[in-house]
């Protein structure tokens, strides 16, 4: 379903920094893939790739069989494909929850008004939030607007979900609200990328864990084998660290 | 007005005191003002400024043509005097005329038959609405340009950046009144000379002097917009694009309602500093509210009623609409 080979991103602002270094990997229709690693390692830089909110110096992002570094107009529909959930929900504050949803869906899948209310409304109702359908975003808790996010992608039916650490911004009793949407989502069938700190979710939800590090897949595997028997020694340091500060 | 509430609130007395004196200044300056013009011995007439608002002119009719008034009726419409010389004509006046000749009265060309009176309004209202006129279509025009401007300003294109950047460096960088001179007397010639070699009638001077206004806000408001776009978080462009909606999608729909919010109030100071500066237009003949009071100043030798009175009505413009943009941005704000 998303192939991607050799990619290689750098910034260079201010310093010249390599951010991915020959990053290559595939993801199965279905499968819930969980990226971690530590602040820097480059694991949101691969994800926003993805959906090309970051356009990669080199290499191939083949996603449903389109190349989509090489699309240009088409680059719209692509993305439309391809959910995104972000760190801090960016939903937007001047249309209420219901227009956040519906907005995208009659701009881009052209659907009529009713038609994208009644979407939104069902997939309201599937996060929980139905009766916060008027409201607008600032009079929501943040895992309240994370799902809310959650909801607008879906209303793109995407192939695929990326979450970029979707529950970083959370108070904590909020994030277990957004992650049981996840679960669900990943129960459904789902293709989901997500970048996360939560490691109970990594252990539950994924198919395959990615470790990565400074800009390179260090080491991947089911969650059984990454958290129990991990074998590289960055992943042992970075676990520890994890699991020891909880 | 925002007190730091580390302070301790103000007691009823020191509330009353200071606002006691805030009405002492400007009572004293007041009476300073009237103290300093009696000893210069000007005579204060306001009485003179209403009719440079609205006044009764006197309007003569007079003959068209040499003969003998055969009639002279009068109905609910109007008074219809008849004359005959080499051929007939029926003049007509408002039904309140009062006439000054007779049936059977002989006139010349040119000779009073009447006369009636008609309201009309005086000068201050009439620059006063030029002003306006010219302010109005200064801001839909600045508005425009400053709109597409902006966004040229921040477009990839190196082009339309450039054609921006200079546009604005340009117009920032030198006296409005030189531009007014530039629009009027240098582009104005040109274009005029041009349309007559063609046929064409000339454009009045109120056209350029409204372009001259529109293109000079428009690069403040380019560059008004362009902060309030840069300063909606970069997260609502990639939420927006994220969903599939394109560049321009997202501007209008997510990112341009979202600025605007923002930049209300400076665009509203820059519309009131539009207004302030049409002042500037009377150097081309637009007979706009500076102009007119100069204009009524020579004729009524009162200078300070009038160029008071012109600061109010200036004050009336602008504060009007400072006030409704205040209305919109308590609407505008959730």
């Amino acid at each position: 379903m998303i192939k991607v080979r050799k990619l290689n991103k750098y910034f260079h602002v201010p310093y010249t920094l390599h951010a991915l270094k020959d990053i290559s990997c595939d993801i199965q229709k279905g499968e819930v893939v969980v990226i971690i690693g530590p602040s820097g390692s480059g694991k949101s830089t691969f994800l926003r790739c993805l959906n090309r909110l970051e356009f990669p110096d080199s290499g191939e992002i083949i996603i449903n069989g389109q190349d989509i570094l090489k699309a240009k107009k088409e680059i719209n529909q692509i993305r439309a494909e391809v959910g995104m959930v972000f760190q801090n929900f960016n939903l937007f504050p001047h249309m209420n929850v219901l227009e956040n949803i519906t907005m995208a869906q009659m701009v881009v899948r052209k659907r009529k008004k009713k038609e994208a209310e009644e979407k939104a409304l069902f997939l309201l109702s599937k996060v929980g939030l139905k009766d916060k359908a008027l409201a607008y975003p600032g009079q929501l808790s943040g895992g309240q607007q994370q799902r809310v996010a959650i909801a607008r992608s879906l209303a793109m039916d995407p192939k695929v979900m990326l979450f970029d650490e979707p529950t970083s911004a959370l108070d904590p009793e909020m994030i277990g609200e957004v992650l049981a949407v996840m679960k669900n989502l990943a129960r459904e069938g789902m293709t989901m990328v997500v970048v996360t700190h939560e490691m109970g979710f990594a252990r539950e939800v994924a198919d395959r864990v990615i470790f990565m590090d400074e800009g390179k897949i260090i080491e991947q595997g089911i969650p059984e084998q990454i958290f129990t028997n991990p074998q590289e020694e960055r992943l042992k340091l970075f676990l520890n660290q994890i699991l020891s500060g909880k | 007005m925002q007190r730091l509430s580390m302070e301790r609130p103000p007691g009823l007395g020191y509330n009353l005191f200071w606002k006691g004196v805030f009405l002492g200044i400007i009572f004293l300056f007041s009476y300073l003002v009237y103290f300093a013009s009696q000893s210069v011995e000007y005579t204060w007439r306001w009485y003179r400024v209403p009719q440079y608002f609205y006044y009764t002119a006197k309007i003569d009719v007079t003959s068209p043509l040499e003969g003998e008034i055969r009639s002279i009726t009068e109905d609910k419409d109007g008074i219809k005097v008849v004359i005959k010389g080499e051929e007939e004509e029926t003049i007509s006046l408002p039904a309140k005329s009062e006439l000054l000749l007779s049936e059977g009265d002989y006139v010349y060309p040119g000779d009073k038959i009447g006369f009636y009176k008609k309201g009309k309004p005086g000068l201050f209202l009439v620059g006063l609405y030029i002003t306006l006129e010219v302010s109005v279509l200064a801001i839909i025009l600045g508005i425009i340009i400053g709109l597409l401007t902006g966004l040229a300003r921040i477009s990839k294109n190196p082009a339309l950046r450039y054609l921006a950047i200079t546009y604005i460096e340009i117009i920032r960088g030198s006296p409005l009144l030189v531009q007014i001179f530039l629009w009027y007397f240098v582009v104005g010639t040109l274009v005029n000379a041009l349309l007559s070699k063609y046929g064409f009638s000339p454009i009045p001077s109120l056209w350029y002097g409204v372009i001259s206004l529109a293109i000079f806000s428009g690069a403040y408001i380019a560059e008004i917009v362009r902060a309030g776009i840069q300063s909606v978080s970069k997260g609502q462009m990639e939420a927006a694009r994220s969903l599939g909606l394109s560049y321009a999608q997202a501007m209008r729909k997510v990112i341009l309602p979202q600025a605007f919010r923002r930049i209300l109030p400076p665009l509203a100071g820059q519309f009131i500093s539009l207004i302030k500066d049409s002042s500037l237009l009377g150097v081309i003949a637009i007979r706009e509210l500076t102009k007119a009071t100069r204009e009524i100043v020579t004729t009524s030798l009162q200078p300070f009623e009038m160029w008071i009175v012109c600061a109010l009505l200036y004050l009336v413009l602008t504060f009007t609409l400072s006030m409704f943009v205040q209305y919109l941005e308590r609407k505008a704000i959730l």
